[in-house]
């Protein structure tokens, strides 16, 4: 029988040993926390840019000519540098020590004939790569630089766009003719069809007349075609735009998902070792005996399971609650969420911490040590989370499949999704995620009852 | 003498292993009783049914014909105690959780009694082994009750707190409560007990006096109560096999 007097005073009892166990205490609380602030910053911060050896071999100044605009070739070591973290070298042989040595991840040389091959219009200019490293060093190195060449390569392919839209432009205006080597005084393209109509209007009708017609024609369509030759290039360049739509759910800024997913994780390391070692302690103490033996003749035993299971569940959740909250409200002070959702966050908070204190106790009536319970609760909890944070696509089918169903049966995912939707508005919605929680909680605080059959 | 409580054709099973079968005794208020016998005779299991920790397969314990109050005190071979807790905020939390009214005199009188008052706010952990397991008895008299079941109380004690913890059970066997407990100890037993239950493979073998004990081993123990005890069990396992030989044979 739950008598709520009894409760109150084995509450008081554990949290008189909370109190006075000071070391578990702040591991309780550090380690959670440790490990959350850890998660969030490698979910929130992208991929650190890679430190990357470049030698520059072309002459100092260099350009590459494209019509009466010059490119300086030292632009591609520069969208380089901005991709990259660059390392200066003058020599191939220094960037190689430097890859040797581990000082750099790669290095990029910039060959000396970069721009006359480039110009020549018929070779392509070719950089070298050097790495090393072992088989996920080398993917890594591969697939880093050969973003960051691309991005290098775009902005430099831009920049000769540019280059050679503005020659298109002097060809049809017919200004600044001189400075790609024209004789002086002549008109542009653009300026060829009107003048000539003004000339064909004042002759007679015959050959001459037909012939000047069709040169104006011609050079009409030429204009054209060249104005039109600029968009070209500009579509060259970048073929294809992407425009993304979200089909399905809201939007999470990447840092507020961050901080979803480190309170998570907190609530639950919390909970789930707190529980999960009360109960441990008291088979540890050889007290769960005492208290839930049934002498003959009496109407009952000291505290039922029932009530114990509850107290340690209670206890857990409670302090799992508090140290989450709190981790979420230091949180926004830094970072923008929407306060006005907090009877939400309460909600999701209180239904995920219960659930995980329910696990927790499931997990301690295994173990006959605090030191056990805390290593299964630990080998447990920490895959199940990094389980629950795999997107789908980034595995195979069923494989994703079967990470989805373990998932949905322990209450990482769940308190997740209820946090997500609470704190962010995120899909789906916060009532299915919390029923969820409801449900995981019963089925788990049932199995601990099973466990909980046998004391001795 | 009434008896305070009545054990009748108790039996337990572990799945295949029988560990108890067809064990009957009675205890007299104000009766200390050693229930002793080799590793594995079934001691632990037939306390821990006594006490309430498990039930049995078959059989009942009951108060025998006693009357009024009721109840089994039980203390485990291992202290059952919380070490980050006092002594007094264990024994103030199990006296709230066995429903005693006046909860601070008890606990006072707990403390008086078990000679821990002037370390009543210690914690448990920081407390001797001999202390501990005074603690340990205190609270299994806490809700006075009429029987106290020990498992094993002064297995690890030192001869110095072996003594106190005796003299702390004898006080309370001389005021009424009877006591069954469990020893590997024969010399204990002897020096203590009013009477013996020798168990063996879970059958009681014997059930009296420690000079009976003596009459029923061989001569050759010359009165060593081990070495009776040792012929007796002997004795008691190859009648118990010969018996269990002519059933097969049947």
């Amino acid at each position: 029988m739950l008598r709520e007097h009894d409760l109150s005073w084995l509450l008081r009892k554990d949290l008189l040993i909370l109190r006075r166990s000071r070391l578990l205490v702040a591991l309780l609380i550090v380690y959670p926390v440790a490990i959350a602030l850890l998660i969030g910053f490698a979910i929130s911060r992208g991929p650190s840019r890679p430190r990357v050896a470049i030698v520059d071999e072309t002459a100092p100044g260099e350009t590459i000519a494209v019509g009466n605009q010059r490119v300086a070739v030292g632009e591609y070591a520069r969208q380089l540098f901005d991709q990259v973290q660059a390392v200066e070298v003058r020599s191939r042989a220094q960037a190689i020590a430097k890859v040797k040595s581990g000082e750099v991840l790669a290095a990029v040389v910039i060959p000396s004939d970069l721009a006359a091959r480039v110009s020549s219009a018929t070779e392509k200019a070719q950089l070298e790569v050097l790495y090393n490293g072992d088989a996920l060093e080398q993917s890594l190195v591969q697939s880093t630089l050969n973003s960051a060449l691309a991005q290098a390569n775009l902005g430099f392919s831009a920049q000769i766009q540019k280059a050679a839209g503005g020659v298109i432009s002097s060809l049809l205006s017919g200004s600044k003719l001189g400075s790609i080597g024209a004789p002086e005084n002549l008109i542009g393209l653009d300026r060829i069809p009107p003048t000539l109509s003004t000339i064909v209007a004042h002759l007679p009708r015959g050959h001459e007349r037909t012939e000047l017609e069709r040169i104006a024609a011609f050079a009409g369509f030429a204009a054209q075609n060249l104005s039109l030759s600029r968009n070209v290039l500009a579509t060259v360049g970048q073929p294809i735009r992407v425009n993304s739509v979200l089909l399905r759910g809201r939007r999470t800024p990447l840092n507020t998902f961050a901080v979803v997913v480190a309170t998570s994780v907190s609530l639950m390391f919390v909970c789930v070792l707190l529980a999960a070692g009360g109960v441990a302690l008291e088979r540890e103490e050889h007290t769960l005996a005492r208290l839930v033996r049934r002498p003959p003749g009496a109407s009952g035993s000291l505290i039922s399971r029932e009530a114990l299971l509850v107290e340690k569940t209670l206890l857990a959740a409670g302090c799992a609650f508090s140290i989450s909250l709190a981790m979420l409200a230091g949180i926004g002070a830094f970072v923008a969420l929407d306060w006005s959702r907090v009877g939400l966050w309460l909600a999701a908070l209180a239904l995920g911490a219960l659930a995980f204190g329910a696990l927790g106790v499931a997990i301690g009536v295994l173990a006959r040590e605090v030191r056990a319970a805390s290593l299964l609760a630990f080998l447990l909890s920490l895959p199940l989370a990094l389980l629950a944070l795999v997107p789908s696509g980034s595995v195979s089918g069923r494989f994703y499949d079967a990470i989805d169903a373990i998932s949905f049966v322990f209450p990482f995912k769940a308190a997740l999704q209820a946090l997500d939707a609470a704190v962010n508005g995120a899909s789906p919605s916060i009532g299915l995620a919390l029923v969820h929680l409801a449900v995981l909680a019963a089925v788990f605080g049932a199995l601990a009852r099973v466990g909980l059959r046998q004391v001795e | 003498m009434s008896a305070v409580l009545n054990v009748s054709a108790l039996a337990k099973r572990y799945g295949e292993l029988q560990a108890l079968r067809d064990v009957s005794f009675r205890l007299s208020a104000g009766e200390l009783v050693a229930v002793v016998g080799p590793n594995g005779a079934g001691k632990t299991t037939l306390l821990s049914i006594i006490s309430g920790i498990q039930s049995p397969s078959a059989g009942t314990v009951g108060r025998g014909d006693s009357e009024g109050r009721w109840a089994v005190g039980w203390v485990p071979q291992a202290s059952a105690l919380y070490s980050k807790l006092s002594v007094i905020e264990n024994l103030e939390l199990f006296a709230h959780l066995e429903g005693i009214a006046d909860m601070h005199a008890v606990v006072q009188r707990m403390l008086e009694q078990t000679g821990l008052a002037q370390r009543a706010r210690e914690p448990v952990g920081r407390l001797s082994g001999g202390n501990r397991q005074r603690v340990n008895v205190a609270l299994g008299l806490i809700g006075d009750p009429p029987v106290l079941a020990l498992d094993e109380p002064s297995a690890a004690l030192d001869p110095g707190q072996r003594e106190r913890l005796w003299e702390f059970v004898a006080a309370r066997v001389a005021a009424g409560t009877a006591v069954v407990f469990s020893t590997h100890n024969v010399s204990e037993a002897q020096r203590y007990a009013d009477r013996l239950l020798v168990l063996g493979a879970g059958q009681l073998l014997f059930d009296g006096t420690a000079e009976e004990l003596l009459a029923r081993g061989s001569e050759s123990a010359g009165g060593d109560l081990e070495r009776a005890l040792v012929c007796f069990l002997g004795e008691a396992t190859s009648v118990a096999e010969q018996r269990s030989g002519r059933a097969g044979g049947q």
